[in-house]
């Protein structure tokens, strides 16, 4: 779609300012819009020119901070990486959903933080290993095995995506399980049975009911749907194998 | 898990608990100025065409269910005698039941299509060769086994119908 440069663009924002808007609303601006400008471009616009008050997060520019995810037009996306010539005349940006809503833009992600926490998104060893023993080797093969889930920049954009999460906010959700399966699937790496709990529990993987919604608005190609339900997997060959005692859970 | 936010729970709108602890000596909630709003999930379904299809995949179970059950109808038909099979047989003559049977042709199809779909996702990685099996060619072979089995369904029925 090829715009005249200098257009301009109707952009409706989700407003809420919680020491006196009892819900959120839209606000409507008109932005003067060129052929490269981006959806999060446009709010800098608007908290430049005419209105300070507006309050959203960004930093980096170049989806890699993961930190401007908003719905546009009801669809997850990175505000950065969304770009207004591919809208035509008016758009709706919202606070991403399934969180609370901090203020304007900004939701709260506590509850994100807990449950990334709480799959030990880290390397643990088997073994203490001394610095002279040099770095872990891994074949192409052993990298390709987790490579495709280390690439999560934690924007939500998969969690706004997920009715489950906005159904049960307990779900532990797609990006903290992704980064749990890759982990586990880390040669490198020993503490699957420190993780698994998470993935077997109330709140776990088996809440995710295979929407896939989460995979499409990825906006780095991680496929969390997948991990997910590799981690079903793996749970239940866990559980499974546990009964002929040779279960790695405890 | 450790606790969750219990903001978190929908239709939890006010402020909580959570946010005015730690303030204290300011006066209660009136002194905290976050009150981070909860939006309502209702209807959530209808707010994006792939919620729509995906509500429509998992209700096309209720139709392989409601088939499930003509069949075993039939099975406890055939072990009260043959008339009563032959009762069973005529029914499904019947125009209703054939365009009923039209329509569970329809869901079917949708089901296995929609089904097959979302198998990359739910099935472990294929390697083939050391490569992950594109997720096309996952889909693409279960329709293709999917209508071959169904074709030679139908070719063993119809001949043993003659």
């Amino acid at each position: 779609m090829q715009h005249a440069l200098n257009e301009s663009i109707e952009i409706e924002v989700m407003r809420y300012r919680p020491e006196q808007d009892k819900a959120p609303f839209l606000q409507t601006w008109v932005v003067p819009c060129t052929e490269d400008m981006s959806v999060l471009q446009a709010l800098q616009y608007i908290k430049d020119h005419l209105d300070p008050t507006l309050s959203f997060r960004w930093s980096c520019r170049q989806a890699i901070c993961g930190s401007c995810g908003v719905m546009v037009d009801g669809i997850p996306k990175l505000s950065c990486k969304t770009f207004l010539r591919d809208y035509r005349g008016r758009i709706r940006v919202e606070a991403l959903a399934n969180f609370p809503i901090e203020r304007d833009l900004v939701i709260v992600m506590d509850s994100f933080m807990e449950k990334l926490e709480s799959v030990k998104p880290w390397i643990i060893p088997k073994e203490p290993r001394a610095l002279e023993q040099g770095e872990y080797r891994q074949t192409p093969a052993q990298m390709e095995a987790y490579a495709q889930y280390s690439a999560c920049i934690n924007c939500l954009l998969c969690y706004a995506a997920c009715p489950q999460v906005g159904l049960s906010p307990d779900f532990v959700g797609p990006a903290a399980l992704a980064l749990l399966h890759r982990y586990n699937s880390d040669s490198r790496d020993a503490g699957a049975g420190e993780r698994m709990p998470v993935v077997g529990a109330e709140s776990g993987a088996f809440h995710c009911t295979a929407v896939g919604y989460c995979s499409e608005v990825c906006p780095k190609g991680v496929d969390p749907a997948s991990a997910v339900n590799q981690a079903k997997g793996a749970s239940v060959r866990e559980y499974f194998l546990g009964f002929l005692g040779k279960g790695g859970g405890k | 898990m450790k606790t969750i936010d219990p903001l978190h729970k929908p239709g939890h709108a006010a402020g909580s608990p959570v946010y005015l602890a730690g303030r204290s000596g300011q006066g209660g909630e009136a002194a905290n100025p976050r009150r981070p709003y909860v939006r309502p999930m209702a209807g959530w379904w209808r707010r994006n065409p792939f919620f729509v299809r995906y509500m429509a995949r998992e209700g096309s179970a209720l139709f392989v269910g409601a088939y499930a059950l003509i069949l075993l109808v039939g099975l406890i038909r055939l072990a009260q005698g043959e008339a009563a099979f032959n009762g069973w047989l005529a029914a499904l003559q019947s125009p209703l039941s054939i365009a009923f049977h039209g329509l569970l042709l329809a869901v079917f199809a949708f089901h296995s299509w929609t089904w097959f779909e979302i198998m990359p996702k739910t099935m472990p990685p294929v390697r083939v060769g050391g490569r992950r099996l594109p997720e096309a060619a996952i889909t693409g072979g279960a329709l293709a086994a999917a209508a071959a089995a169904s074709l030679v369904l139908f070719v063993i029925v119809r001949e043993l119908a003659r």
